[in-house]
């Protein structure tokens, strides 16, 4: 019998509010804590259906999630606030997040690109967060994302994640197998609860839903329902609803690459194309309405696995894909400085066998009244020109590039901005030139761009000769 | 009571020495040792002694098949092995061979089982290198927390809901939450003769108030160990064994 508790019971404290939500393993209440104990936030508590013949599942659950949410932090989960012994009443105490959730942004689907996109890359960024935290959801569904008034997506309900430093309760549960039907990944289904790119693939479901209003694979209710997911690529969004332009269409379908190797690589990857629509390198699939035969995605396969499958396989070795920013001056093309920054980016690439590289000349606000949007427009393009003339030797694939030119006074914080919003990982930039060592190092791009960085930097330095200067710093 | 757990320091004296004083700066305040305190190493005499020290002062020591062939030599060693173990009978004084020829086998404390091989057969030297070998090791004994050591790498085996048994790889110097409704088997790493192809000396931490246990890595001086290998005229393959922690 689950039978809900009546408000104002005390357990541990924590004062029982209404029953705000009740789930297939267990109830969510709203809680006041006791004066003292009252973090200073809206609280919920979750507890698992405890009752003669209830599953162990929704027990064994919210053990996991008491490990795992513990170990969190950051914007895009719910702050953890207290556990209790699985022994005596299990429980969680936790931050409750205002907000809509992404389901009920279904409710309008299909939603314009935009939304789709603007929705899909905060969600992406809070997937990101929590696998930068060493944790995999594997639970991702439109009720599971809930979208704070700020716009940042927080995950909720971590009963069936796992993190990577902690034992995986339910690795051997065979109930825990799969996840939702409509969203669960093809190696999810095989049993294998270690890959992050699980994740991605349901956020590809997540944001199918939204660009169409329909799932890719519907909702089997079987086991061999949920297998088709194994070889068969969806239809693609554009034949549910036209209106999906090919970029996103190519976003999506990445997302939902059978295999995991073949998918993008990282949670960042996708919030990096959805913010960057221009930059989505297309091919005959993005812009496709209807779906392929079995021969041609046996041969779209084979191609991508030729192109990218070798060096892929690498990766596991390797660890985390790295979004790469090298910071490049188009309004000194002849710079000193650029043979090596070119030499510092080839090495980058020979060490990681797979990474996402921007490239990003901030260029001068063309001064007021000096000319009309025409000129601006026209500088812009020609900066471009020579950033694509920068990299182009560099032989990467577009795929794997992005070319920016942003306008700022400060080329500093403008670097910094940019670096911060598409989750770079190392910023690669020249050190003061000849030009400017004459000014102290405090006031040079480097210096700003290094002390305050998010992530780590590269600062490149031409090597000095060393029979003409003095010293050997390098 | 923080309790620290080391097995098969294997005659280091400069593993043990640098796990011990990292376990206490730790806290620690038992310490248990799981059996092959001998065997491989230069320094039998004097890891004995220490550890002879810390069994007057109450630490649990428990025998394993290194120490057990000090006295009644088994076939199954290799001739590196069977060179070390000459070296520590022509070493050890007859009081430490009595000291070790007394040890158990196994012991049980309040929750918690403490055996050098398998609780299933002590005396069998099981390696427990499986699910499987685990899932025997905890059905011969009835405590919460087995620990043991005879495998050198560091693994943690777990019940999982439906008593199957689960093994998981840990990450040093994360604590990781034990709750005593599960049970739960630690191999708790080698101080003295690590075999991950990484030399730093491994034991374990076990907090059963917060029920927390803890995989930790220690480098240590690892070249002056070996150095004693080669200085004894010991075989020079458990010299670079000890280098480079194979």
């Amino acid at each position: 019998m689950r039978e809900p508790i009546q408000p104002g019971t005390v357990i541990d404290g924590y004062t029982l509010g209404e029953c705000i939500h009740e789930g297939g393993m267990g109830a969510i209440y709203r809680v006041t804590a006791a004066p003292g104990r009252d973090p200073g936030f809206a609280l919920v508590f979750k507890l698992p259906y405890l009752g003669y013949g209830e599953s162990t599942i929704g027990i064994l659950s919210l053990e996991m999630e008491q490990i795992v949410l513990s170990r969190l932090t950051g914007p895009h989960v719910p702050r953890f606030v207290a556990a209790g012994d699985i022994r005596a009443v299990p429980y969680i105490v936790m931050e409750w997040i205002d907000g809509p959730s992404v389901a009920q942004s279904l409710g309008r689907a299909p939603l314009a690109p935009e939304e789709v996109a603007r929705i899909g890359a905060a969600l992406a960024d809070a997937v990101h967060g929590v696998h930068l935290q060493e944790a995999i959801h594997f639970d991702l569904k439109p009720e599971n994302f809930i979208v704070r008034p700020t716009g940042e997506a927080v995950l909720l309900d971590f009963g069936f994640a796992r993190h990577a430093r902690y034992p995986d309760l339910l690795g051997e549960e065979r109930e825990f197998a799969a996840g939702s039907s409509a969203y669960v990944s093809p190696e999810q289904l095989q049993g294998d609860r270690s890959d992050e790119r699980s994740d991605l693939f349901a956020l590809g479901v997540v944001l199918y839903e939204l660009a169409t209003g329909k799932l890719p694979f519907g909702e089997p209710q079987t086991l061999a329902g949920m297998r088709d997911r194994l070889w068969r690529a969806p239809e693609p969004p554009r034949a549910a609803n036209p209106a999906v332009p090919a970029w996103l269409q190519e976003i999506i379908l990445r997302c939902l690459e059978p295999q995991a190797d073949l998918r993008y690589q990282s949670a960042a990857h996708i919030a990096f194309d959805l913010r960057h629509p221009e930059q989505v390198a297309l091919d005959e699939r993005s812009a496709a309405t209807e779906g392929v035969s079995v021969a041609a995605q046996v041969g779209h396969w084979w191609r991508a696995h030729r192109r990218d499958g070798a060096l892929r396989r690498q990766r596991r070795l390797a660890g985390r894909v790295p979004v790469i920013m090298v910071a490049v001056d188009t309004e000194h093309p002849d710079d000193e400085r650029n043979p090596a920054l070119q030499r510092a980016t080839r090495q980058l690439i020979s060490l990681y066998p797979e990474l996402r590289l921007m490239f990003v000349s901030v260029v001068r606000a063309a001064p007021i009244g000096s000319g009309d949007l025409d000129t601006t427009t026209g500088r812009h393009l020609e900066h471009k020109t020579r950033l694509r003339h920068w990299v182009e030797p560099l032989g990467i694939s577009r795929a794997r590039t992005s070319l920016h030119v942003v306008e700022g006074a400060n080329a500093g914080s403008t670097l910094l901005e940019l670096a911060r919003a598409n989750h770079v990982d190392l910023i690669v930039l020249g050190a003061p030139g000849a030009a400017q060592r004459a000014l102290a190092w405090w006031r040079s791009v480097a210096s700003s761009v290094t002390a305050n960085a998010h992530c780590s930097v590269h600062v490149v330095r031409v090597p000095e000769a060393r029979d003409e200067g003095g010293s050997d710093a390098s | 009571m923080l309790i620290a757990l080391f097995a098969d320091v294997h005659a280091n004296l400069e593993a043990l020495n640098a796990c011990l004083s990292h376990a206490r700066s730790r806290g620690a305040q038992r310490f248990a040792f799981l059996g092959d305190l001998v065997g491989y190493g230069a320094d039998a005499r004097a890891v004995v002694e220490v550890i002879g020290r810390h069994a007057d002062q109450g630490a649990l020591v428990l025998k394993g098949n290194h120490d057990q062939a000090i006295a009644t030599s088994a076939g199954y060693f290799n001739d590196a092995s069977q060179a070390a173990l000459q070296w520590a009978r022509d070493t050890l004084s007859a009081e430490q061979k009595r000291f070790l020829s007394g040890l158990p086998l196994l012991a049980r404390e309040a929750t918690v089982c403490y055996v050098h091989a398998s609780a299933a057969g002590p005396e069998r030297w099981e390696y427990i290198d499986s699910p499987a070998a685990a899932g025997r090791c905890l059905e011969a004994n009835d405590a919460c927390y087995t620990f043991c050591g005879h495998v050198h790498d560091q693994v943690l085996y777990f019940q999982t809901g439906q008593g199957r048994m689960s093994e998981f790889r840990p990450h040093p110097g994360t604590a990781i939450p034990v709750r005593g409704h599960r049970r739960w088997l630690g191999i708790v790493g080698s101080v003295g003769q690590p075999r991950d192809r990484n030399p730093a000396a491994a034991y374990t931490l076990f907090d059963p108030d917060r029920e927390e246990l803890t995989f930790l890595r220690v480098p240590y001086d690892a070249a002056a160990a070996a150095a004693k290998i080669r200085a004894c005229g010991l075989p020079a393959s458990l010299a670079y064994r000890v280098e480079l922690g194979i």
